[in-house]
């Protein structure tokens, strides 16, 4: 294909892939190269989409009862022969990348209570090409919308949450909490974190408007006790706090 | 960790040679020492991947699953059926195994990836055969998976095992040059003759370019985890047989990560060249986005 008969699209898409090549991580342990155990087709658009639902659920901290899934870019284009639909509902419902019940998630997800619609569109050329925005919505009433990326390889990143700007991985045990823009909040944090022994890997805090709501995300070595979640919850600055378990 | 013997094959064989010991040994050891867990740990997580290798194989010839193109679904079954005419029996149900799993993959069944779930039928076809037709025990296979795996590093980290960096020879070829490796370990050959092995698989396969038609890891992914297969028989029996490869396996594999590397990006996983590119594929494309 001469390359001036290429749409702007298959540009775009190919700035993508060209970001995605580099940089390269080592490959250290035979289980990468022997493995991962997992529901096909491709890791990126069914296993890496099983943990973007699975993330989701677990920053909604609650058992989602409607959920609204926009698919978009590679996502949009291919998600029936990949399951990618399927794969996000499965992750919703919480089960795991090698689960072989994935390819009759649409099923389970009709026995548990949970309804959802899938629609595919453009969120814009900054997203990755594999992307998908979720909104969901808890037994409680609780809601929140989660934008994750499948980056290649099954790995994941969880880029917003509820429009702020996040980068969670889904490798470390991570403390995300929405709270008042206010001075001392992090700090808060993090000495209770350290005065638990609880080391933390990386931590990033954004907001939308100063003086408003702002978002952290801290990822973590260790396991986080549910106790450290509950003392949090009742900073009243703190509106809210999940503990996300790696997956 | 850095430890050379997941950086070159020289480094890997030398050792084996200087050791006495299989180079599936050396990648256990390897991996105990990278986790810092008893080698028995190891041990147990590559027997449960071999388990679920083993059960895919099963599931998938048990009954062929649906494809998204129809025209292709069964053409494991096909294969697996017929009584072969120029192939032999054992090497017939290797590559319908190898076809098997990878449709098995395409319709959402459990795998083990090797490297890569694309190219996931070779090393359970290859390995599930020679274990049935040989009597070969089941510790044996599951050292020949850390020989195999010890290959793939060196490979990933030198080169790539990536379709859309480095094309389908990173994938289907990198798997065949795995089980050729396992394959020549298995059956009591050299650690040099494994890394010929290697070389002569992956210089059978090298440019192999990554262009499934609409995205979707069918066409031509199915078929070429058979090549992978036969590629994989044939590069171990040469190197059994005392065929060297001219040029060392590093330098074979640095020449297919620089191949990988200098490839179009039409040719690695966008769809816009290749087979993907065709006038049929893009009408196969239209038609599956079409229908809701
Ligand atoms: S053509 Fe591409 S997607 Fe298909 S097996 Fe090869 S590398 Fe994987």
């Amino acid at each position: 294909m001469e390359s001036h008969n290429k749409s702007q699209s298959e540009r775009k898409f190919i700035k993508h892939v060209r970001g995605r090549c580099m940089p390269r991580r080592r490959v250290e342990s035979v289980f990468e190269i022997i493995g991962p155990v997992m529901v096909g087709p491709s890791s990126s658009h069914t296993a890496g989409a099983v943990r973007i639902g699975r993330l989701a659920r677990e920053l909604l901290g609650d058992r989602p009862v409607y959920a609204k899934i926009v698919l978009h870019g590679s996502f949009a284009e291919t998600y029936r022969g990949h399951g990618t639909d399927r794969a996000i509902v499965a992750g919703l419902l919480g089960f795991a990348p090698d689960d072989e019940r994935i390819r009759d998630a649409f099923s389970h997800a009709k026995r548990e209570g949970l309804k959802f619609e899938i629609v595919t569109a453009d969120l814009g050329e900054e997203y990755h090409p594999n992307t998908a925005k979720i909104t969901l919505r808890g037994e409680k009433g609780e809601t929140i919308e989660v934008v994750g990326s499948s980056i290649g390889g099954g790995h994941v990143e969880i880029v917003e949450i509820n429009g702020f700007l996040v980068s969670i991985s889904g490798t470390y045990h991570t403390l995300v909490t929405i709270h008042r823009d206010v001075p001392g909040v992090a700090a808060k944090i993090t000495s209770l974190l350290a005065s638990r022994g609880i080391n933390i890997a990386r931590m990033n805090i954004t907001r939308k408007v100063r003086g408003e709501d702002a978002c952290a995300s801290i990822e973590v070595d260790q396991e986080i006790p549910e106790d450290v979640v509950r003392a949090l919850e009742r900073y009243p600055e703190i509106r809210i706090v999940r503990h996300v378990r790696p997956i | 960790m850095r430890s050379g013997i997941v950086e070159s094959m020289e480094a890997l064989v030398s050792e084996a040679e200087r050791t006495g010991k299989k180079i599936g040994e050396l990648v256990l050891e390897y991996e105990a020492k990278l986790k810092d867990v008893p080698r028995d740990e190891v041990w147990r997580e590559m027997e449960r991947r071999w388990r679920v290798m083993k059960d895919s194989v099963i599931k998938a010839t048990a009954k062929p699953p649906q494809l998204p193109f129809k025209e292709l679904t069964g053409m494991s079954r096909k294969v697996l059926t017929r009584k072969p005419l120029f192939l032999g029996s054992p090497l017939m149900k290797a590559v319908a195994r190898s076809m098997a799993v990878a449709e098995y993959n395409a319709s959402m069944g459990r795998i083990c990836a090797a490297p890569t779930a694309g190219s996931a039928g070779i090393l359970p076809a290859v390995l599930y055969t020679v274990m049935e037709e040989y009597e070969i025990s089941e510790d044996s296979i599951v050292l020949a998976l850390f020989t195999a795996g010890g290959i793939g590093l060196i490979i990933a980290n030198r080169a790539s095992i990536s379709g859309a960096e480095a094309g389908c020879q990173a994938e289907c070829g990198v798997a065949s040059a795995m089980a050729a490796g396992a394959l020549v370990e298995l059956f009591e050959g050299s650690p040099r003759m494994v890394a010929d092995a290697v070389a002569i698989a992956l210089k059978n396969l090298m440019g192999l370019i990554c262009d499934p038609v609409a995205g979707l890891v069918v066409s031509p992914c199915i078929k070429r985890n058979a090549i992978g297969v036969m590629n994989a028989f044939l590069s171990a029996e040469m190197a059994l047989a005392g065929v060297k490869s001219l040029i060392p396996c590093d330098e074979v594999i640095d020449a297919m990560g620089e191949v990988g590397r200098k490839l179009p990006l039409e040719f690695k996983e966008t769809g816009l060249g290749g087979i993907a590119a065709t006038p049929t594929a893009e009408k196969l494309k239209k038609s599956l986005t079409g229908q809701i």
